[in-house]
């Protein structure tokens, strides 16, 4: 079949822009493949592998913009090539009026009072803008991933010594004084200061937070990597200390997997020097091993921001290990839910935030019940395939195994809708769990887009007379874009069984299984 | 006061360079951001560069 191509020579565009028109003009009837990128070597290989490379790409330079469609009609190109303009015009249209100066300095002339770069570029170059920003006396939150360890602890040791923070690299949330930078969402302000190596760790805990009646004060992400001993923990160290002498925190958390002990040592050195109260998780850890540490430590990130907001208010910290609704109403569901499985019902866990599938995986390895995954806990758990779920299965769509090429699944819920439907048409799948992610930086009607792969899914399932259950919950909160009420109730009109957090629809899974085996619930 | 203090004590004002979506983000919060209108170097500018450092060590 033919391929015919557009080439902009110098024009850059953002990728995910990119990406999103890439699936747009895929849509057109007639087109077989479509790739509207950048000529970057990881784009001409993904030309490559969709049939789509030509001598006419492969001669271009990674500066040099791309359209290359797959189509028998020479017309349905012209009308992809329309379709691209009319997005592209759309897009630069939001912001037509404010100036654009072209490098970091220019922009700083313009922005005096900047006191932080948001960097979202391509690895390979957000390292060298990093050390720009912060040799402009910048604050950096660097989004990107791809940086390498050693620029990583470069660039950390760079900014501690100027005084100044470096959020990330591969870290996509923060707060500072209630502005919400990259992925996050719109929380109530208060007293507690987060500290955390992830990204949607700190969603999960700062939503929860709002949703038991808390606030934020800031939040401040280090990404997962800070903690390692080749970088030794700066940022988190450096977050403390700030978090410690800020007068509008009362209460400071700390998130993130477990740290190496000598780490972990250093992070309780410094949180004894700090005079407000403390709540630790680190997830997948015993807290009994850091009794001695006199800190209230979370069980889970639910947990967590119970305990965060009980200390907020004054209280002394109790567990909070079961569910929002009244033990008779989860029953009720429970024994309803149950009456759909099947013999065999392995669970296919969907997840767009990586914490919150750890979290998952973690949860259910305590009960007993090891899941494979894309992000196993244990080697004998990686899946074969990433792509082919094996007995129970819990995937990270944001992995680097389901974004290369494409948008972060909380952007673009293609590769989650098309799971849906693969999962749902397994006999031997039972239970389909997920997470939607709401706030700034997420899709517009993430709820929208995940329900119309389950209507199709039900659809399929009814002609087959099979049931599946959904079980979901929203990462967010009312004032998000998305709103968390009508998320939720999309969610419900359509079947799914709706809980208030992650910790809570694992043990709803879990009481299921007991269900279904004969159990008492 | 630090300048990590100083920040939080402040309103954002911020400087991207990346996803517009971020860009975009800050101006419905009513925060004060400029969007970079950055392209990769290009291919051959380490090239250049080598040339111009040659020039000024001559």
């Amino acid at each position: 079949m033919p391929i015919f191509c557009d080439v902009k020579r110098n024009s850059y565009f953002d990728s995910v822009t990119l990406m999103i028109i890439s699936n747009q003009l895929k849509e057109i009837g007639g087109v077989t493949e479509a790739l509207a990128g950048m000529a970057t070597d990881l784009n001409k290989e993904l030309a490559e592998n969709l049939g789509l490379m030509t001598p006419e790409v492969e001669a271009l330079e990674a500066n040099d913009f791309f359209l290359a469609v797959k189509t028998e009609d020479e017309k349905v190109f012209n009308e992809a090539t329309q379709t691209l303009e009319t997005l592209l015009k759309k897009k630069s249209s939001s912001a037509s009026n404010d100036y654009r100066p072209p490098t970091l300095a220019s922009a700083v002339r313009n922005l005096p009072q900047a006191n932080i770069a948001v960097i979202s570029l391509p690895g390979q170059y957000a390292a060298a803008e990093t050390e720009k920003a912060l040799d402009e006396g910048l604050h950096v939150m660097l989004f990107s991933d791809g940086v390498s360890l050693a620029d990583e602890a470069r660039l950390k040791q760079k900014a501690h010594e100027k005084g100044l923070l470096v959020m990330g690299p591969d870290c996509g949330t923060a707060m500072i004084g209630g502005t919400a930078l990259c992925f996050a969402n719109v929380v109530r302000r208060g007293k507690i200061g987060i500290v955390g190596a992830s990204g949607t760790g700190i969603q999960e805990l700062s939503t929860l937070i709002d949703k038991f009646g808390g606030g934020v004060s800031h939040a401040i992400g280090t990404g997962g990597r800070d903690l390692k001993v080749e970088i030794g923990g700066i940022m988190m160290l450096d977050a403390i200390d700030a978090l410690g002498k800020d007068e509008s925190t009362e209460v400071l958390a700390i998130i993130s997997k477990p740290p190496p002990a000598e780490i972990a040592a250093k992070i309780f050195e410094k949180l004894r020097t700090v005079p407000k109260k403390i709540i630790v998780h680190f997830l997948g850890s015993d807290p009994t091993q850091y009794k001695d540490t006199g800190f209230a430590f979370g069980k889970s990130l639910e947990d967590a921001a119970y305990k965060a907001v009980m200390l907020e208010t004054g209280k002394e910290p109790t567990d909070f290990t079961g569910f929002t609704a009244p033990a008779s109403e989860i029953e009720k569901a429970v024994e309803t839910e149950a009456k759909k499985l099947g013999e065999t019902a392995y669970i296919r866990g969907l997840y767009s935030g990586g914490t919150l599938a750890y979290e998952a995986l973690l949860m259910l390895e305590a009960e007993g019940m090891g899941c494979y995954s894309n992000i196993p806990l244990k080697p004998e758990f990686k899946l074969k395939d990433v792509f082919i779920s094996q007995e129970n299965t819990i995937i990270d769509f944001g992995d680097d195994d389901f974004t290369v090429g494409k948008p972060h699944p909380m952007i673009d819920p293609t590769s989650r809708q098309d799971a849906i439907l693969k999962e749902a048409a397994d006999p031997n799948v039972g239970i389909i769990l997920f997470d939607l992610v709401l706030g700034y930086g997420a899709h517009e009607d993430i709820a929208g887009e995940i329900i119309s792969a389950i209507k199709k899914a039900q659809v399929k399932l009814s002609e087959e007379k099979r049931q599946v259950v959904f079980i979901g919950f929203a990462c967010g909160t009312e004032g998000d874009i998305q709103g968390l009420e009508k998320s939720e109730a999309l969610l419900r009109e359509n079947g799914v069984v709706v809980l208030p957090s992650n910790a809570q629809a694992i043990r709803f899974v879990q009481k299921l299984l007991t269900a279904k085996a004969g159990g008492k619930v | 006061m630090s300048k990590i203090s100083e920040l939080l004590n402040q309103d954002i004002a911020a400087i991207n360079l990346g996803l517009e979506r971020f860009y975009e983000d800050l101006k419905a919060q009513d925060k004060e951001v400029i969007q970079v209108d950055w392209k990769p170097p290009a291919a051959n500018q380490d090239k250049i560069a080598s040339l111009l450092a040659g020039l000024k060590n001559r």
